[in-house]
């Protein structure tokens, strides 16, 4: 976010948000148009392709089996990763993952881990010795901004969507091939609102050119009954504990409309 | 390759999908789906599927990379994690690498390179579904990306592998034949001029198997070909079509 | 036996075309734009549009970077500043500079104030490209009018090969633009375009009226189309 090199940019998208209008017609606390597949990819034990206007994020599950951690012989895990490939943006570049690509992993991870959303205690197969992973992959595949939101309802889109592989008790071998009827033990739906901060201005779902010039954003997960789950606050820029209040407000409001999508 | 399937794989002259030996599996490709990138496409190739993007000609970064007289062509193929039946770890394996090698080597000889000097093109493939035939399904996305991106061309590329299959040479291997099968003979072509820019095999067969699969890959390369161009075509043409309603 | 002479023409007029597409055959076509020649067939070298006249065939291309040519008018942001002049990005993939030579037809007296103060990092420019070096080094100049640096304002992106379709024929296009909003607007080959008005929501409306010739570009009653969208638009307010 170098602003003194978008000084203009800044200058034109915060004269609008005085105005309480976005560059392209929307309101500050509105969303894009969003759009959820399901179920699109074979080799993926759940699937989800979402468009938040020109963004749009491909959500992968796939369940292994494998040793449990010490500390919960008998839960199975579940991870959260998300690879900010270069197809998506020519800001992204290859190789190991960037700060920003293990910050929105992470970001996610946290929203459906610490909102309990899956019951990993129904993920054992032998305690101790064999237990259920959950591996959930985001891959943006046009970044037009606020990949954060738009992710989590991928992510949680392909958990939903996920079936069960079958576990062979005699070779005591997944077998890939062979998808059940079990859906994952899914018992909260979190989803997650994205603010943007721009010269004292508040706004939700971010473009790339907003995100280019914002001062900063807070990521707030908000679960069904309106609890919070998560929060990140991003940007060089500061908040007031005010605003966080006003934008965990809003979160719980627009929090109904985008779980419509899940 | 090289195992043993518990059960045949054709049965009167048909494959377990249905086919004949020199049927193609339904594929559809459409271009212009990344609206960041400067091309892109998407394919489906059976139950393959594959999305490119195309950046540039863009500055060479690092630096050293640069080539004074003609463009540097980047491939980057990898497989997302939820392709495969088992994860893949994220990042590039030794396979992932050598494919983008071949790709690499296969899309060059159509792209008027030397128009571009001092710049880099990158090609950047997702493999979001595999089913076999994934580096000539990346081949054929990358062509249209590339179409799409403006790019100066000689010729389209197409691709397609023919393989062997319980003595019988075949056509586009799905992912038991690919398998079980006795060989695997991945083949890109410029289909105007008829050179071959890819060539790779595996397994064991005879020169007249070779020639046979070869013609077989030529007719459906020309095939692939009209398909290619006509995605390209449609994008443009829907464009229009929408912005005279 | 004599040879036999084909002379045959595969396409007609504002086709759209493929790279590989065989255009034409027989040596009495010339190839011009992205088309070229193999042996006495006319081929097309990229996706483009057809443009046919009398035995010349030009390929108009419908997609692409900015490639820099000597002469063209560009809009550039300053991103650093050396001893001998400014760094700029004129959105290609080559460096371009503009050395303090080129910069003002008066005096740039660099003992007595900074450089920055004539162009700091950020500023948008409207050059020209006076020279493109061997090593395809880029040399900028601002030192005549209508080239300056562009002060406030917004930059929008647009595709450099719809640039033609905003400016228009003869201009008309941007001439039109300006008459119905009040908005100055500059334009560079490089496909950035400059957009000024006090009224930013004037600014949104132009860049939108702008972003619409850019996805329109090859239909018919555009100019007419854009001087109703900002005339009912405008006259709302």
């Amino acid at each position: 976010m170098n602003n003194k090199e978008n000084s203009n940019l800044k200058d034109y998208l915060s004269k609008l948000l005085k105005k309480k209008i976005r560059e392209d017609g929307r309101k500050p606390f509105d969303y894009r148009k969003i759009s959820v597949e399901t179920g699109i990819l074979s080799q993926a034990n759940g699937s989800a392709r979402v468009k938040l206007g020109d963004t749009e994020v491909l959500a992968g599950v796939k369940i292994g089996a494998g040793t449990p951690y010490p500390d919960g012989p008998a839960d199975g895990t579940l991870m959260v990763n998300s690879e900010l490939s270069p197809i998506a943006s020519d800001r992204f570049e290859s190789g190991p993952p960037s700060p920003a690509s293990i910050e929105l992993s992470r970001v996610i991870d946290r929203a459906i881990r610490e909102s309990g959303t899956i019951d990993v205690s129904k993920l054992c197969i032998k305690s101790g010795e064999k237990v259920w992973m959950v591996f959930v992959d985001v891959y943006p595949i046009n970044d037009d901004g606020n990949l954060f939101d738009i992710g989590l309802i991928a992510a949680m889109a392909a958990l939903k969507n996920a079936r069960m592989p079958k576990y062979d008790e005699k070779t005591e071998q997944v077998n890939h091939r062979e998808l059940t009827k079990d859906k994952l033990p899914i018992n909260e739906e979190p989803v997650m609102c994205t603010f943007g901060k721009l010269d004292g201005e508040i706004f939700v779902d971010s473009t790339e050119r907003e995100e280019l010039v914002m001062d900063s954003r807070l990521s707030i997960g908000i679960t069904k009954k309106g609890n919070i789950c998560a929060m990140q606050k991003g940007g060089e820029g500061t908040i007031t504990s005010s605003e966080m209040m006003d934008m965990i407000k809003k979160a719980q409001e627009l929090s109904k409309d985008l779980r419509k999508n899940l | 390759m090289g195992g043993k399937s518990d059960k045949p794989l054709i049965v009167k002259g048909k494959r377990l999908d249905g086919r004949t030996a020199e049927e193609l599996r339904p594929f559809k490709i459409k271009a212009g789906i990344i609206k960041q990138a400067d091309g892109s496409c998407e394919l489906e190739f059976g139950e393959t599927k594959v999305i490119a993007g195309v950046y540039g000609p863009k500055k060479v970064l690092p630096k050293h990379l640069e080539e004074n007289t003609r463009a540097f062509l980047k491939v980057t193929y990898s497989m997302i994690p939820f392709s495969t039946s088992e994860r893949n770890r994220p990042g590039p394996s030794r396979r992932s690498k050598e494919i983008s090698k071949v790709i690499k080597d296969a899309l060059a000889p159509a792209i008027n390179l030397e128009k571009y000097p001092q710049t880099c093109i990158d090609i950047h493939i997702e493999i979001t579904n595999a089913n076999a035939g994934t580096r000539t399904s990346a081949i054929n996305a990358a062509t249209v990306a590339l179409i799409d991106a403006g790019i100066e061309m000689r010729d389209v590329v197409a691709s397609i592998a023919a393989g062997k299959v319980e003595d019988q040479v075949i056509l586009d291997l799905f992912q038991d034949e690919d398998n079980f099968g006795q060989a695997d003979l991945p083949i890109a072509m410029m289909p105007r001029t008829g050179e071959i820019t890819l060539v790779q095999m595996d397994g064991d067969m005879t020169a007249a198997e070779i020639k046979k699969a070869i013609d077989m890959c030529e007719k459906a390369c020309l095939k692939i070909a009209k398909v290619q161009r006509k995605a390209i075509i449609d994008e443009y043409k829907n464009n229009e079509v929408k912005n005279n309603e | 036996m004599t040879e036999k002479k084909i002379e045959k023409l595969y396409v007609s007029d504002r086709e759209i075309v493929i790279p590989g597409d065989v255009l034409a055959e027989g040596m009495s076509y010339l190839p011009s734009g992205r088309a070229m020649r193999e042996d006495n067939k006319i081929i097309a070298t990229s996706l483009g549009l057809t443009n046919i006249k009398g035995h010349v065939i030009k390929i108009i291309p419908l997609a692409g970077r900015y490639i820099p040519k000597r002469g063209d008018a560009v809009i550039g942001k300053i991103t650093g500043i050396a001893r001998h002049g400014w760094r700029v990005d004129i959105r290609c993939p080559f460096d371009a500079d503009l050395p303090i030579s080129e910069a003002s037809q008066s005096y740039i007296d660099t003992n007595r104030y900074p450089m920055s103060k004539y162009f700091d990092v950020g500023d948008y420019i409207f050059a020209s490209i006076f020279d493109i070096s061997e090593n395809r080094f880029i040399k900028l100049s601002t030192k005549n009018r209508p080239y300056r640096k562009l002060h406030n304002g917004i930059i929008i992106e647009v595709s450099p090969t719809k640039i033609p379709r905003i400016i228009g024929k003869q201009g008309s296009m941007i001439k039109m633009l300006k008459e119905n909003s009040g908005c100055d607007i500059l334009v560079g080959q490089n496909g950035w375009v400059w957009i000024k008005n006090d009224d930013p929501e004037k600014q949104m409306l132009m860049s939108k009226a702008i972003r619409k010739i850019e996805t329109e570009s090859h239909t018919t009653g555009l100019t007419d189309k854009i001087k109703k969208m900002l005339n009912t638009k405008g006259g709302k307010k």
